[in-house]
């Protein structure tokens, strides 16, 4: 019963940390390139812009999900299992929500790159 | 993809690693905390190592936001994941930790993933073919707008058309 409550808190840390990925991925390209608007407008308008903008705090409220959830999943399980079972399987979700969602090109030699660090995290954090 | 660019990249990685073994060498010495005890929390942030610690990962997320307003998410995640093999290398080179075999493998994995996504654009085509999106005031990309109205267009740049441009304002 224990493995299914770690299993339950193990994808909320990843589905809400995907949300929060894609959102603030989404956010930072409405505000645009950083560096760019930092020079024609100040820090100031790069600070304000990405806080005032609905997915920049959306995605942080995510964020913040994760994380609680990730307390969660520590309490019932074994950090090595929640750890690596987590952050691999959030590169595999990222990959597919950024595909649908963000609209981006996740081609062969990404697949690849994305399976080879998700495999790798996987046997480093375990 | 310039210089300054690659240095963010760099920031990501080192800012995330370096934080957390910063935090997680400070929470060691203050002792576990629980709801019990909120005192606690207090304490843990006057360590010199978790508030240096917190600093990094706000250094961190301010490279990692950075970043991902001119990367895609797909590319700067695999690319970032070297801070892993960074925390790993400075286990057993700066603590004398013992790395397994296993470690090792996982460490190989993840330095052959960076190199596949690095060799890579950084930013999917339908963004990069309009270098001047980041000029819009009200913060939409217009090329989502065209592309929305014109799924032939969208076809186009995303197969990598390079001269695709709206001209002007939409």
């Amino acid at each position: 019963m224990k493995a299914v409550y770690t299993w339950s808190a193990i994808l909320a840390i990843v589905f809400a940390s995907v949300v929060g990925d894609v959102l603030l991925a989404r956010a930072m390209k409405q505000v645009g390139d950083v560096g760019a608007l930092w020079r024609r407008a100040g820090l100031g308008i790069v600070i304000g812009r990405t806080l005032g903008n609905p997915n920049f705090l959306f995605g942080v409220t995510a964020m913040a999900v994760a994380f609680f959830s990730l307390l969660f999943a520590l309490s019932w399980g074994d950090v090595s299992l929640v750890a690596p079972a987590a952050a691999s399987l959030t590169f595999i979700g990222n990959a597919v929500a950024a595909r649908i969602f963000l609209h981006e090109k996740v081609d062969r030699r990404r697949w690849i790159a994305v399976s080879l660090v998700a495999a790798g995290v996987a046997l480093l954090a375990g | 993809m310039d210089f300054r660019k690659y240095l963010v990249l760099a920031g990501v990685t080192v800012f995330a690693a370096a934080g957390d073994s910063m935090l997680s060498h400070g929470m060691k010495q203050t002792g576990s905390i629980s709801v019990h005890h909120l005192r606690g929390v207090i304490f843990a942030v006057l360590n010199p190592w978790v508030a240096v610690g917190i600093l990094l990962l706000l250094a961190f997320f301010a490279a990692y936001m950075t970043a991902l307003s001119w990367a895609d998410l797909t590319y700067v995640l695999p690319a970032t994941s070297l801070g892993y093999v960074l925390l790993a290398l400075v286990a057993r080179f700066v603590l004398h930790e013992h790395v397994s075999p296993l470690r090792w493998l996982g460490i190989v994995l993840i330095t052959g993933g960076v190199g596949f996504v690095a060799g890579g654009p950084s930013l999917t085509e339908h963004h990069a073919a309009l270098p001047h999106a980041e000029h819009t005031e009200d913060g939409n990309d217009p090329l989502a707008v065209a592309t929305a109205k014109t799924p032939l267009l969208a076809k186009d740049t995303r197969n990598g058309a390079p001269h695709v441009r709206v001209t002007g304002r939409l």
